[in-house]
């Protein structure tokens, strides 16, 4: 068992209780939480800052308002419906179009306006929200993603977490939906989290659940080796968000859209460890290169190009 | 950072608590293990009655705690009866009552007595007033015979007693004065009460006394011995009720003065009782408390021991949840296990302590699946979320009176505990149990809910260990030791042992 401990640590990984310790107590302020954990919040902080989300139609903040609910969502087919305060993906429903008075889910399925609305009030009354407080129902449009990963995604929309340290990337995945995920891209409740070269912005081996992977389950398509297109801006996105919120250790979620490119989803103070496994990869020594090197780090443009060169697999 | 502020402060602790620790056990003797031996019994009463179903009252005369025999702790069973404890007369009585039992009733008093051969506080004063025994005709002729002629015989009021108890005691049927004032039903109880009121008619205030005397008796079953308290000029002196000597009331437990039985049942018959007295380890502990207060009065004033027994007994539970709330913090940091709610489990193993653990762990199980399937249920209804919480809880405290009931029709007396669960504490576990198992599916939801128990079952063994609790209730100061533990693991860094298995792919890639 030792022994297990000790070649772990030779091989860098981050545990949770050193993430705890290490890098979210000494690097996140706990004042800027709320920033990131209400995603109402981030997306004002993204817009103003000129980082492009997906647009926003509006937000539902009491149960008042539900009935207006039938007017507001008059003009658009689709839509995403979250709460603000949602964590792991939990309370997002997918609206991907109508037909008469029923509104068809992500997965096929439909749910009446009665739903919907019990959906919302659930939501505000804290259901999904850590620790149950009132919260928040955001409903935003919904992204077409872009079609490089089409053929390894089953419904849902995959996402691209990158992890930030002290506004430098450092560690980068993909994840994938999958029939068991639920159309959701959270590693936990089944989807596919794909490694990616932080130099070219290709995806690596894949793993689901606790085992790698080399194709999607369900469309049997290959995962390793699609390119990321425009993978310099992601990274220039993600680390835009630090500075934006100035938390030390964040996870910044971005999302391919067919039209408008890459889109930041949300943030997250406490990103999972799991994207160690998806890379294949232990965090730990990636993070102390940058406390060594930051001095020497002075624009964005040098962070992204650093992490580019210093954590890219093969060095180009 | 900080880390080095943070050793200081541990170390700080830990110096305190060991010091105060090493003075009490070097300096003070306080035992370090619960063996040590000390003069203590625990005294059994154990009543039987047999019932037909009417509404039945059981009364039983309890003794009151004393300077030299000092009660540390008694408990009443009786499952199923409502009881109360109240003061007749100065005297403490327990009532059991109950509407409607079949059959053999028994219920039992446990009173841990320790023997501390320490002199009750006198009390002296004026005369007590008692009324004279009323006798008419042929009984106080006899009365008058008895007492004139153990005059005679005696000088004092030693004597005098001592004559008047003999006589009764070595009565022959040819004593016809003794004969009729006992109304022929010779009983060492109707003997010391005829002495007594002799006396009184003699203008000493006196009473009979029943209760055990300790010092000549052993284990296993023992007997009533019923003594004479006499009031001689300033105070009450006692009298040996069989040889009429003095006796020592330092050894001789009182469950109730003057007339009246041990026990006393109304709508039952066939009252039986019995007393049984078994020698208990105590751990000298109280020993080592007074020397404390010998040694150290400003130590000792402020020491659990100088506490009231009742908010004692509080703080002796009180102390266990450090040790519970510290298992889990080994178990959720160290060793990586996922419970519901951080300190649920301290709390389901303090109900364990009084349901044990078996019959806790079924009922738990058996409470949250009943309670999972109607919260299912309330989920088709789509009701907001307060008023859902407050239905599940208001389901919940139904379960457990169901469940109780069902359990004690079936004859199984532990089922009646699970009103000891903390029901709150279940509607959240209900609650966030469904919401995991609709978000990531049953099988997380119940290796959570495994995950629970386990802890709990962790906490509770940890909590029941015999020479931990010892040691936290002795040495609150220990807990300092604790903290300052709980204080450097919160800063440990390392692996948890179940992310060596989640990460175990990461350590072989790396050699």
């Amino acid at each position: 068992m030792l022994a297990l401990a000790r070649r772990l640590r030779a091989a860098g990984v981050l545990g949770i209780n050193q993430r705890n310790a290490d890098f979210i107590a000494a690097w996140n302020p706990r004042h800027r939480y709320p920033l990131v954990d209400d995603k109402l919040l981030t997306k004002q902080l993204a817009v103003q800052a000129g980082i492009a989300v997906p647009e926003l139609y509006g937000v539902i903040e009491i149960e008042h308002q539900i009935r207006e609910l039938g007017t507001l969502l008059e003009q658009h087919g689709e839509f995403v419906i979250k709460p603000a305060h949602g964590s792991g993906g939990v309370g997002i429903l997918v609206i991907t179009g109508r037909i008469r008075k029923l509104f068809r889910k992500a997965s096929g399925d439909f749910i009446t306006q009665e739903e919907l609305d019990h959906h919302i009030s659930n939501t505000l009354s804290g259901l999904f929200s850590l620790g149950g407080a009132q919260d928040k129902a955001l409903i935003e449009a919904r992204v077409h993603f872009d079609p490089i990963f089409e053929s390894v995604t089953y419904q849902g929309v995959p996402d691209v977490r990158i992890i930030v340290f002290r506004g430098v990337p450092v560690m980068a995945m993909v994840r994938l939906p999958t029939r068991a995920s639920d159309g959701k891209a959270n590693l936990h409740q089944g989807a596919i989290g794909a490694g990616i070269d932080m130099g070219t912005g290709r995806t690596l081996t894949a793993v689901c659940g606790n085992e790698v992977v080399s194709e999607h389950p369900d469309t049997h398509q290959p995962i390793t080796g699609v390119e990321i297109p425009n993978w310099q801006t992601l990274l220039g996105i993600a680390a835009r968000c630090h500075d934006l919120t100035q938390l030390g250790y964040v996870g910044v979620d971005l999302v391919l859209d067919r039209v408008r490119g890459p889109l930041m989803l949300e943030l997250n103070a406490r990103p999972g460890l799991n994207i160690q496994i998806a890379n294949r990869c232990g965090l730990l020594q990636r993070l102390y290169i940058v406390e060594r090197e930051l001095g020497q780090l002075h624009t964005l443009e040098d962070r992204v190009g650093f992490a580019m060169r210093e954590f890219a697999l093969a060095p180009a | 950072m900080n880390n080095r502020h943070l050793y200081v402060l541990a170390a700080l602790l830990v110096t305190v608590g060991l010091s105060v620790f090493l003075y009490k056990t070097l300096r003070l003797d306080f035992p370090l293990s619960p063996e040590v031996a000390s003069d203590a019994w625990e005294v059994e009463v154990k009543i039987e009655f047999e019932t037909h179903g009417d509404p039945v009252r059981a009364e039983l005369r309890v003794p009151a705690s004393r300077t030299s025999l000092p009660i540390l702790n008694e408990y009443f069973v009786s499952r199923g009866f409502g009881l109360t404890t109240t003061r007749v007369d100065n005297q403490r009585l327990a009532i059991w009552s109950r509407r409607q039992p079949e059959g053999l009733q028994t219920l039992y008093y446990r009173a841990l007595v320790e023997m501390r051969k320490s002199a009750d506080p006198v009390t002296t004063g004026r005369a007590p007033e008692m009324e004279k025994p009323r006798l008419g005709g042929a009984d106080l002729l006899a009365a008058r015979a008895i007492l004139d002629e153990a005059r005679q015989k005696s000088a004092d009021l030693d004597t005098l007693v001592a004559q008047l108890t003999q006589r009764f005691e070595n009565t022959s049927a040819q004593d016809e004065h003794v004969a009729l004032l006992l109304h022929r039903r010779s009983s060492a109880r109707e003997r010391v009460a005829r002495v007594a009121e002799l006396l009184a008619m003699a203008d000493y205030p006196a009473r009979s006394l029943h209760g055990l005397h300790m010092a000549q008796l052993g284990r296993g079953s023992a007997e009533m011995s019923h003594w004479i308290e006499v009031w001689d000029q300033d105070r009450w002196k006692v009298y040996e009720g069989a040889t009429g000597a003095p006796g020592d009331i330092r050894d001789y437990l009182i469950f109730w003065r003057g007339a009246g039985q041990l026990a006393n049942v109304e709508g039952g018959d066939q009252l039986n009782w019995t007393i049984t007295m078994e020698s208990v380890q105590l751990g000298g502990l109280s020993a080592a408390a007074s020397r404390e207060r010998l040694f150290s009065p400003d130590l000792w004033a402020f020491s659990l021991s100088s506490l009231p027994l009742a908010t004692q007994n509080v703080y002796r539970i009180l102390l266990l949840v450090p040790i519970g709330a510290f298992v889990i913090l080994i178990m959720r940091n160290v060793v990586g296990f996922k419970t519901f709610g951080t300190f649920m489990p301290v709390l389901i193993a303090l109900a364990f302590r009084e349901t044990h653990l078996l019959a806790g762990i079924i009922l738990f199980s058996v409470l949250v699946a009943l309670g999972l399937t109607i919260r299912f249920y309330l989920d088709r209804l789509k009701l907001l979320l307060v008023p859902r919480l407050a239905a599940v809880l208001i389901v919940v405290i139904l379960l457990m009176l169901i469940v109780s009931i069902v359990c004690h029709r079936l004859g199984i007396e532990s089922g009646l505990s699970v009103a000891l669960f903390p029901m709150v504490i279940i509607t959240m576990t209900i609650e966030r149990m469904s919401i995991v198992w609709e978000e990531r599916g049953p099988r997380e939801a119940v290796q959570e809910g495994v995950g629970s128990l386990v802890a709990a079952t962790l906490a509770f063994a940890a909590m029941s260990w015999k020479l931990l609790t010892h040691l936290i209730t002795t040495f609150p100061e220990l807990l300092l030791v604790l903290l300052a533990i709980t204080l450097l693991l919160g800063r440990y860094s390392g692996y948890r042992l179940l992310e060596l298995r989640r990460f175990k792919v990461l350590a072989g890639s790396a050699d």
